[in-house]
């Protein structure tokens, strides 16, 4: 396979196209700004957590590459109904997933595993990465996460 | 240009004879780093072959060997710059080093709270932030000159902006993101009216243009040797003689002293009063080939090919609807800023690479110019004395697969 079938596969360039919950939560629960200061990327992803920390609506803004708005897109579609406890383990497994690293957590990722690839191409896994990273620090009370800190 | 020897410089550089995937690599990111001629590595891997020693100190046979070696390229940058005296080359890390140790060994002593500093909205990152450090230090004033919509600097607003506090202009020569060509000799002198020194960035344009800093008239000029063919890791500053004769050292070590007791140091005379510690000796060999090879094929020369290719690149990029370009002075090195569509650079550069072409794709250390045009980052393709048209048709056909994909 080459890298731009690899890295561009149809799930992603619909997903850039087109991406899911792209928009701003006026009153979220949890929200956190990601950073990639190498190149300037930016998302901002906001979530809403009921009582018993099932998130009920989750969204990201911001600008970036395709291969960075399809996951943050993919990402908010995997995190809609789920606990904060699987959405950590959930992050868990994706990073693990674009680091090449362990895929014991595999099967948690469903559709996300379209971004398996990225783990070949180092230049981008921070792409890839980096709506998560500020969903991680979102769910963990934090404002800002940066690439640069992170990986 | 049927006189240009286009095949025999494409077989001096090891690095063009490799394919990248399945394609011939097509390297288009001369503006990052040039590809270094044969001449330049033999010269690197001879002296760490045969005389890998120390410099200025050895009394043996490779140690003698190795300093000749090391300051006959001293020689050479000082023919290549049309400098007036060898003394005034002085070998540093590379342009941001030269660019910091006039911030720190030159500006440092003479600016005092108040006074001012010009510098352009173009800048990259390395002549800009020396100049805030400073700032925030002493309490000097920082301004920029504004640019125009072509990504030209606005010449009026410099005129105005210079006054009897500005005490130091440092400014780009060739723009690296925009490929603009300043009028730098225009620049020198409207700041030598009003009594201000003047710091040339030149790592853009030593590879494109002849710089003559004699007719220049610049009071310090920078640039590095891994752009014009030779190794990473090795630059130049260039200062007036008189100048550096006044400032004190930038970092104090070996080779920089004459005689060191606890009480007192005495320092070395130029260049080494600002060359402390080994140099990277390997590096500032390495650069002397590759300052012979520009010679010999003559910068006149190369302007006038690289200005043609220019022209060409132009046209194949603006003939592909959708593709913005970003710096469109009408004198320009052949630097390439674009955009497509609403696709982002690092998608560019990733489908682009996939048919072996090589490009940058990012803020190109100058963000002050992405926000100036209202955009993160672009991609960039940068041509050199070895890109052909052909590089230019490969780099438009295969734009046109990047807009097929994302677009």
């Amino acid at each position: 396979m080459t890298m731009t079938d690899e890295l561009y596969q149809q799930v992603i360039l619909d997903h850039n196209r087109t991406p899911r919950n792209c928009r701003t939560i006026e009153a979220p629960t949890h929200s956190a700004e990601g950073l990639n200061p190498l190149c300037g990327d930016a998302y901002t992803v906001f979530l809403v957590m009921d009582e018993d920390k099932v998130i009920r609506d989750v969204a990201f803004e911001g600008h970036g590459c395709a291969i960075s708005k399809a996951s943050a897109s993919l990402m908010t579609e995997a995190l809609m109904g789920k606990t904060e406890a699987e959405a950590q383990a959930l992050f868990k497994a994706f990073h693990e997933m674009v680091l090449g690293k362990g895929h014991e957590n595999s099967c948690l990722l469903g559709k996300l595993s379209v971004l398996s690839g990225v783990w070949k191409y180092p230049a981008r896994v921070k792409c890839a990465a980096l709506s998560w990273h500020a969903l991680k620090s979102a769910l963990d009370g934090e404002a800002v996460a940066c690439t640069e800190d992170k990986m | 240009m049927s006189d240009y020897p286009i095949e025999r410089i494409r077989s001096d550089f090891p690095a063009l004879q490799q394919r990248v995937g399945e394609h011939p690599l097509t390297y288009l990111d001369n503006a990052a780093t040039s590809l270094k001629p044969r001449s330049v590595i033999d010269s690197v891997r001879h002296h760490y072959e045969e005389d890998s020693a120390n410099i200025h100190r050895g009394v043996h046979t490779l140690s003698e060997r190795a300093t000749r070696e090391f300051e006959s390229v001293r020689d050479r940058m000082q023919a290549f710059i049309h400098a007036a005296h060898r003394e005034e080359i002085i070998f540093t890390s590379g342009t941001t080093a030269g660019i910091n140790l006039v911030a720190n060994a030159y500006a440092d002593r003479h600016l005092s709270e108040g006074d001012e500093i010009i510098i352009s909205h173009m800048e990259h990152h390395s002549n800009i932030v020396p100049w805030q450090m400073l700032r925030d230090g002493k309490g000097c004033v920082l301004k920029v000159v504004p640019i125009t919509d072509e990504g030209e600097l606005d010449m009026d607003a410099y005129a105005d902006m210079l006054g009897p506090r500005t005490k130091l202009v440092s400014m780009v020569h060739v723009s690296n993101s925009l490929g603009t060509v300043n009028p730098i000799s225009q620049i020198i002198e409207m700041a030598h009216a009003h009594g201000a020194h003047v710091l040339v960035d030149a790592a853009q344009a030593v590879p494109f243009t002849s710089v003559d800093v004699q007719a220049l008239n610049c009071d310090f000029l920078v640039c590095s040797g891994h752009k014009l063919f030779g190794p990473t890791g090795v630059g130049v500053l260039y200062g007036k003689r008189d100048l550096l004769e006044d400032m004190p050292p930038f970092l104090g070590g070996g080779d920089m002293i004459l005689s060191v007791t606890f009480e007192k140091t005495t320092y070395n005379r130029l260049p080494h009063k600002f060359e402390a510690g080994t140099p990277h000796i390997a590096g500032v060999i390495g650069l002397g080939p590759a300052i012979d090879y520009v010679t010999q094929l003559g910068l006149d020369k190369i302007e006038a090919y690289e200005d043609e290719l220019l022209e060409y690149a132009n046209a194949v990029l603006s003939d592909i609807p959708g593709v913005r370009q970003f710096g469109t002075s009408a004198k320009k090195a052949p630097i390439l800023s674009f955009l497509i569509d609403d696709i982002h650079p690092h998608d560019i550069g990733s489908v682009l690479d996939t048919y072996g072409i090589a490009i940058r794709a990012g803020h190109h250390c100058t963000q002050p110019v992405m926000q100036r045009f209202g955009i993160p980052a672009t991609a960039r393709a940068s041509f050199s004395i070895y890109n052909t048209r052909e590089d230019a048709d490969r780099l438009g056909a295969a734009i046109r697969e990047v807009k097929a994909l994302l677009s």
